[in-house]
């Protein structure tokens, strides 16, 4: 599998070192070089500087073949936006996000992104370790919705959107 | 009306400065505890010191009954992300926001946000009056710059060669209504057959420009399929 992953922290990088040593194709990027210090010097795949939410730089670093697409950034919006570049612009199909507010780890599952959420992974652990029931929060939740809210579906391929689509609803805002 | 602006630096401040004179309500969300003081000294405890990226945040200061969320950071990712809570949890009719890196409008728009306003595309314009190196060249801002003259110069590759009015796809809120052709300048009728060299001239509205740009001029920056 050709796996993208997006921050090079403690998970990133783990994720990123375990992958290349179980043979897939790993490319993770951080905007920071020094974060790839991380990685083994055995590592075997690419390491990339650059912003994960910009669309030129993801498309560069091959974005639009990976199977999975994975943000684990230090940023809940960051996360969000660069897995929404990669699923709408780029056309992955398989993309996870790690937003640790709940809330929005919530709403994003919903409208198309699978998302992780420490927060709630953390306390379901904890819960299961001490013995008190599961928190209901949000873990890993795979994508549930439409892709497209407030839309009907769309086609992967098709990208243009009607003028009607993105009109602002309702009626003209009075001043 | 209820507005919430996110955001309290220069744009968020003066707008939300603004709309009270205007008589709406507001709220201002800015999550720098300092910069929230300072804002609430000058113009009173409309202010809320959280991030209104934070869905708990949002719904706290009322998010779910207002009108008009405007989405004014710095930051292009936080804009884009309130403005689609916003949205999809909290069912605000109307979304703005503000989008610093103009490739981004594409997507924006894509995924939901009704309005964005781009500083960089409005100076960019302003350049581009001046220095016509894109096709689509911005003559003049119309009103308080909700509506915009566009002439758009037909070069090869131009999908609208050969097509007429009728044939394009042309947004609601754009109207194409002139083309000027070896000088002379005449009203398009929705049968005149465009022509390589013409120059289309409309009025629109800002966010109709890529819609516009990929009939007329043809358009690389969609996006790419699959």
């Amino acid at each position: 599998m050709k796996i993208v992953i997006v921050g090079c922290g403690r998970v990133g990088a783990s994720a990123a070192e375990l992958w290349d040593a179980a043979g897939h194709e790993v490319v993770i990027l951080d905007i920071s070089t020094s974060a790839f210090e991380r990685l083994p010097p055995t590592f075997g795949g690419s390491a990339i500087r650059g912003d994960g939410t910009d669309e030129d730089v993801l498309r560069r670093a091959g974005v639009e073949g990976a199977d999975v697409f994975l943000t684990l950034t230090e940023g809940d919006n960051r996360n969000i936006m660069a897995a929404q570049v990669a699923a709408e612009a780029l056309g992955v199909g398989q993309v996870i996000a790690k937003i640790n507010d709940p809330v929005r780890a919530n709403a994003y599952a919903e409208i198309g992104i699978a998302t992780l959420c420490r927060t709630g992974l953390m306390l379901d652990a904890i819960d299961a370790e001490i013995g008190l029931p599961p928190s209901g929060l949000p873990g890993l939740q795979p994508s549930i919705g439409n892709r497209h809210p407030g839309g009907e579906h769309e086609d992967q391929g098709d990208r243009a959107r009607s003028p009607s689509d993105v009109a602002a609803p309702g009626a003209p805002v009075e001043a | 009306m209820f507005v919430l602006v996110v955001g309290g630096g220069k744009v968020g401040y003066y707008l939300a400065k603004e709309l009270i004179d205007s008589g709406h309500e507001v709220a201002l969300m800015e999550k720098d505890p300092t910069r929230a003081r300072q804002i609430a000294n000058e113009i009173g405890s409309i202010v809320i010191a959280h991030d209104g990226c934070e869905g708990k945040y949002l719904g706290e200061a009322g998010c779910n009954r207002a009108d008009v969320v405007a989405a004014v950071t710095g930051d292009d990712e936080d804009n884009l992300v309130i403005c689609q809570m916003a949205k999809h949890h909290f069912d605000v009719p109307r979304t703005i926001a503000r989008v610093n890196n103009p490739k981004n409008e594409v997507l924006f728009r894509h995924l939901g946000v009704d309005e964005l306003v781009s500083p960089t595309r409005m100076i960019l314009g302003s350049i581009e009056q001046d220095i016509p190196v894109h096709e689509l060249l911005h003559l003049a801002a119309l009103g308080e710059g909700e509506l915009e003259l566009i002439e758009a110069h037909l070069q090869p590759g131009s999908p609208a060669i050969g097509r007429s009015l009728r044939d394009l796809d042309i947004p609601e809120s754009c109207s194409l209504f002139a083309v000027v052709r070896n000088g002379v300048a005449t009203p398009l009728l929705p049968e005149s057959i465009l022509q390589e060299g013409d120059k289309v001239i409309a009025i629109g509205k800002p966010d109709a420009e890529s819609a516009l740009h990929g009939q007329l001029i043809g358009d690389p920056e969609a996006f790419a399929a699959g």
